[in-house]
């Protein structure tokens, strides 16, 4: 136990540090700044359900979309060594989906409700595969290839829509995107837990996350060990596509409608960033998927501060930036190395004082 | 000496460019006169005597306002109604800027312009009016000199915040604490409806709860009420800038247990009158949504067909405002935008 503790002084937690170190320091500045902003309470809805609220809730509802998201863009970080810059727009094209085929049939069910959402996942995993083979067939830059659909993804969805924002009303799709009657945590928070579970299942039964990791740091390598680099890559892009199917979903299911301009906008950069708080390489090879769910969680908390703060939200972005800004810059090499060189001197020196007054 | 031969080159290049230029330019304002009687017997062709108008407008994709505005144009301008219509969509201006100059060449009877931006329309509009084309603005004005078109058929978007406004203040609540829920911060809607809601915060007649933006994003309404709600605020008015914001701010009431519409906690204001929305009022889940109306093409029709005079060069079109204690299914299927 003491061990451990040591080691989490010493950065044991490894690439988790700054993560976790960024959402201490952003709790202790809320406990500081007012208690009350940790205040839950029951509450009854006007479905008549018993919720939980308050900005604790709020804050890791919220930023469900986005830890899916993450996660998958985790892994296509890690294959790739680049950043899909088209999960918002891909996000809208999956959400129009849902929405069309909820909207195709007379009544919703709960069975229309889960054909609407595969066929979602179907349709946001060809995009995937799209960009995936761009990338890992063509060998195109990640953020050159996806940026055909960061441009047209959203026109895509505005085809699909018709060109209306449609609105479905429907107790199933409330419930996907609010809270199961009887329930009281917001359903996309059990979503994101189910996805992390499914995401470390099949990291401890398959191979996938040791193949990845090897693609990353070398291709060719990776190849010439009987991995199949082309596949490894074009998977990590399906895999996101699932995960860009799962938040657009919710979204949609957040307020009944689908605005293919709005939904999940600017989200690209957001995951990217929480991936790159999350203490993982952008350029790809090992990763840590608890990072960049951690980094959403971060991100958000930052945002539902600055709105508790009445901080208006068009400076927020502002805000924003200046803490992302350190968190980058402590999480750099060129910091960690200064750091670790501090360190070792002032170890070296106590070591060196015992030997001296030994002589 | 080398250099002083090399500058007269120069000149005499120059001299010459200019000398040809001139004689294109010369070639050019002919050129067109055969173009413009060209026009003017294509309609002595189609004897039938269809009027050949042009429109030039921002694409239907770009929002509900714009695609119930194409639709209008187009059930308006239609071939029953004797009109040939030709009609371009872009968000850019220089591409409109081109599609203009395309339709006053092809000898368009009137030319009816919603322009990307304001400004770099002077020339266009000078060539048409050279070549007889009457000119028709519509929902947005341009920075050129009035008389280069015959009238603008327009929204006033001071006057659609204030229909709101008043409509709020008579319903004679005994405070008015509101959460405003900006669009993005300088268009001209935003701009418009924040207006007259900033003025009741400066007199001190409403409180301002909080006054945020949320760009259009529906999602972020939501957040911004929840952080409210959240911070123990009270308030009795949400005042948002369009329909969708509006359903991200009751999202959050709903699942915080706080009721709204006719005689409730809080009264729900939006803008925009899409027909999702103006159902929400039917059923009185809300209270209040107000229209910029994207109809203009009758009241240009009208005006073509000489069966009105303008009697400014500036028309505001009639906004509206429905209350859900008066709105009828009729009003959703005449005024609601989308489906």
């Amino acid at each position: 136990m003491k061990d451990k503790l040591k080691n989490i002084f010493k950065g044991g937690l490894g690439q988790l540090t700054i993560p976790i170190i960024a959402i201490l320091l952003l709790i202790i500045f809320n406990l500081i700044r007012d208690p009350s902003f940790f205040r839950i309470t029951v509450e009854l809805n006007n479905d008549g359900n018993k919720v939980l609220a308050g900005n604790l809730i709020s804050i890791i509802n919220a930023a469900s979309e986005l830890a899916i998201l993450a996660m998958g863009m985790t892994l296509v970080t890690a294959a790739s060594g680049g950043q899909d810059i088209s999960v918002g727009a891909m996000a809208a094209i999956a959400g129009s989906a849902f929405v069309k085929v909820l909207k195709s049939g007379g009544s919703i069910n709960g069975l229309l409700v889960i054909v609407a959402f595969l066929v979602a996942v179907l349709v946001a995993m060809l995009f995937g595969a799209f960009n995936g083979t761009l990338v890992s067939v063509f060998k195109i830059q990640p953020m050159i290839a996806t940026l055909i659909l960061f441009t047209c993804g959203r026109s895509i969805a505005y085809w699909i829509n018709g060109g209306a924002t449609p609105t479905v009303d429907s107790g199933i799709v409330k419930a996907i995107g609010g809270f199961i009657p009887g329930c009281p945590i917001p359903t996309p928070v059990i979503i994101v837990i189910a996805m992390a579970v499914i995401f470390t299942l099949v990291f401890h039964f398959t191979s996938l996350e040791l193949f990845t990791q090897s693609v990353g740091i070398n291709g060719s390598a990776a190849r010439l060990n009987g991995i199949n680099a082309t596949w490894i890559k074009l998977l990590s892009f399906i895999i996101l596509g699932a995960c860009v199917a799962v938040a657009g979903t919710i979204g949609v299911s957040r307020l009944g409608l689908i605005n293919h301009e709005t939904l999940l906008l600017d989200v690209e950069m957001d995951t990217i960033l929480a991936v790159a708080i999350g203490g993982n390489s952008l350029g790809g090879g090992k990763f840590k998927m608890a990072g960049s769910i951690l980094g959403a969680y971060v991100i958000h908390i930052l945002t539902v501060t600055l709105y508790a703060m009445k901080v208006p939200s068009t400076d927020v972005k502002a805000y924003k930036a200046i803490v992302i800004i350190i968190l980058v810059v402590i999480g750099s090499p060129v910091i960690k190395k200064w750091f670790a060189k501090t360190v070792a001197r002032i170890k070296n020196n106590k070591s060196k004082v015992p030997v001296k007054g030994a002589q | 000496m080398k250099k002083k031969l090399g500058s007269l080159l120069l000149a005499g290049t120059l001299c010459v460019s200019l000398l040809f230029s001139a004689c294109t330019g010369g070639g050019a304002t002919p050129a067109t006169d055969p173009g413009t009687s060209g026009g003017g017997d294509t309609p002595a062709v189609a004897a039938a005597g269809a009027i050949k108008v042009g429109v030039v407008n921002n694409p239907p994709s770009e929002s509900g306002y714009r695609e119930a505005n194409v639709k209008d144009m187009e059930a308006v301008f239609s071939a029953d109604n004797g009109y040939e219509l030709k009609t371009f969509y872009s968000l850019k201006n220089d591409e409109q800027l081109q599609a203009a100059q395309g339709f006053i060449t092809e000898g368009v009877d009137y030319l009816l312009v919603s322009a990307a931006e304001t400004t770099g329309w002077d020339e266009v509009l000078k060539n048409a009016q050279e070549a007889g084309v009457k000119v028709y603005l519509f929902d947005r004005m341009i920075d050129v000199d009035e008389s280069l078109y015959e009238a603008a058929v327009v929204s006033d978007m001071s006057a659609e915040g204030d229909l709101a406004v008043d409509w709020l203040l008579s319903q004679n609540l005994p405070e008015y604490n509101v959460i405003h829920i900006q669009g993005a911060m300088g268009s001209d809607a935003q701009i418009g409806r924040t207006g007259a809601l900033d003025a009741q915060f400066a007199s001190g007649k409403m409180n301002k709860v909080v006054q945020q933006t949320a760009t259009w994003d529906e999602a972020e309404a939501k957040k911004i009420v929840e952080s409210v709600i959240n911070s123990g605020d009270s308030f009795n008015v949400i005042y948002a800038e369009n329909d969708g914001m509006a359903k991200g701010a009751v999202a959050a009431l709903d699942e915080h247990g706080i009721t709204h519409g006719v005689g409730k906690d809080v009264i729900v204001m939006g803008f925009d009158c899409n027909k999702w929305a103006l159902r929400e009022l039917l059923a009185q889940n809300w209270n209040y949504d107000g229209q910029c109306s994207p109809f203009q093409a009758q009241v240009i029709s009208d005006l073509i067909q000489g069966k009105t005079t303008a009697s400014s060069k500036k028309i505001i079109n009639e906004e509206k405002g429905f209350d859900a204690t008066t709105i009828t299914q009729a009003d959703i299927d005449t005024y609601g935008l989308g489906e």
